[in-house]
């Protein structure tokens, strides 16, 4: 009780700037997740078009997606000739984190399509760009929608390390209770946001995916 | 790149094998922490998912376990533990172990469950134990997703390590901190680069490693020919 009492204190004194923490957090992580998302798009469909492409694609992405992101962080600047401190190395750095993971997971989606569908709707006559987006991507959504939540949820927690070379996020608590002496309430209070951001972020897309795809919904309950 | 980050990799002095904070003895530090966790992770993790998979219950915990590992930020875990129990490197052990158990357990039971029930049914139809279909019949055909889960924690305690050079640990995340706070960017993007090629590096290992112990019989190897597993192949079973 007396750590809840800390915790009510410390947001009384700082609550505008756990706000501010809470909102760069959140467009710092799905900025990044919305971007590698319609990247992966024409990506994974062109894995999936030409086989040739899926080998040096997929593991290119599995290189990116193994370099730890506290390095990727610092050696963009390097690369891009950004500042150190510019959020934009944190959206690039989670955009190719994201892409690895989400190109993946759109070829698998859009592999996972039956050929019969696609050839119904060949015989109905839609043309090749319409029946991308009218029934290739809708029927390889719960896949694709998969990856996503992977994603998302993974930004929102990657974003706090980028608190380290002092940029704001929710990450910001965390040293902020180490340059306090280890002072465990904003510690407590960034976990707690960011996991909670994290839990929504995934609700809300489990939602959308409800919405979008009636028909696995009919599956399920008969 | 800029020379003076070449000029410090290249730099021989900091290669010698027992300089004070040179190369070999950082990178030495960094796979003692990563190994020291991960072992400690698995022999916890291991039997766990295999018993969970195996008997099919608290099945819950398995899945969750997956889901709750990447939502928890690794630097806000890390700090706690550390806020909690002080600097050192029993606490910062315990936050790599506590972020390396999910991946672990998720994939070792996702494995376990996927193995086709009629072969299960055929073991336990030729007399074999709970115990022996588990270590001889389940583990092996599940193998190849139970490294992936290890590939991941491997990864997440790697990249973990680095951050923990921030309350005061060793390993290849000092040049990243000590490069900052004295403003000797060589230095630090120096530290980016091993960290990445260590990464890299032992995650293709653990991926010669499993090639070497998954049954060709398993993985589709014995019909198809050669063919690279990827760690991000583990991710769909989590999903189900």
């Amino acid at each position: 009780m007396e750590f809840l009492g800390e915790v009510r204190d410390y947001l009384e004194t700082n609550g505008e700037a756990v706000l501010e923490s809470l909102a760069q957090h959140i467009w710092l992580a799905l900025l990044p997740v919305a971007i590698a998302f319609v990247l992966s798009l024409p990506l994974g469909w062109t894995v999936v078009r030409f086989g040739w492409a899926r080998h040096p694609v997929l593991t290119a992405s599995s290189i990116v997606y193994t370099i730890p992101s506290l390095a990727l962080l610092l050696l963009l600047p390097g690369l891009i000739g950004t500042g150190i401190l510019d959020p934009l190395n944190v959206v690039i750095a989670l955009t190719l984190y994201s892409l690895a993971l989400l190109v993946r997971t759109t070829a698998d989606g859009l592999s996972s399509v039956e050929p019969q569908a696609i050839q119904a709707a060949v015989a109905m006559g839609y043309t090749p760009l319409r029946r991308w987006f009218a029934v290739e991507l809708p029927l390889s959504l719960p896949v694709v929608l998969a990856g996503l939540r992977v994603a998302t949820v993974a930004n929102i927690s990657m974003v706090t390390v980028s608190a380290l070379i002092g940029i704001d996020s929710l990450g910001q608590l965390f040293t902020r209770g180490f340059q306090l002496g280890f002072y465990t309430p904003p510690i407590v209070i960034g976990l707690v946001l960011s996991v909670l951001l994290a839990l929504t972020a995934d609700l809300m897309i489990v939602l959308a995916q409800r919405a979008l795809t009636p028909w696995a919904r009919v599956g399920v309950s008969r | 790149m800029s020379d003076g980050t070449f000029s410090f990799l290249l730099d021989g002095a900091n290669w010698a094998p027992g300089a004070d904070d040179g190369f070999p003895q950082r990178i030495l530090e960094h796979l003692m922490y990563t190994g020291l966790a991960v072992v400690i992770a698995f022999v916890i993790a291991f039997p766990l998912g295999v018993l969970i998979g195996h008997t099919g219950k608290a099945t819950f915990l398995a899945i969750n376990a997956g889901n709750a590992g990447r939502a928890l930020p690794t630097l806000g875990v890390l700090m706690l533990v550390v806020a909690l129990a002080g600097t050192g490197l029993v606490p910062a052990t315990v936050a790599l172990v506590i972020l390396a158990i999910p991946p672990i357990l998720t994939s070792t039971y996702a494995g376990v469950n996927s193995v086709d029930p009629a072969t299960v049914d055929a073991s336990r139809g030729v007399g074999m134990t709970g115990f022996q279909i588990a270590a001889q019949v389940e583990v092996p055909d599940a193998l190849p997703i139970i490294a992936g889960g290890l590939r991941n924690a491997t990864l997440q305690v790697v990249s973990t390590a680095t951050i923990a050079a921030y309350v005061g640990l060793g390993g290849l995340g000092r040049y990243l901190f000590d490069g900052l706070a004295l403003r000797d960017y060589p230095r630090v993007v120096a530290g980016a680069i091993l960290v990445a090629v260590l990464a890299v590096t032992l995650d293709l290992l653990i991926a010669a490693l499993q090639r070497g112990l998954v049954s060709p019989g398993v993985d589709g190897r014995a019909e198809r020919g050669p063919r690279t597993p990827t760690r991000l192949d583990e991710l769909q079973p989590n999903e189900r």
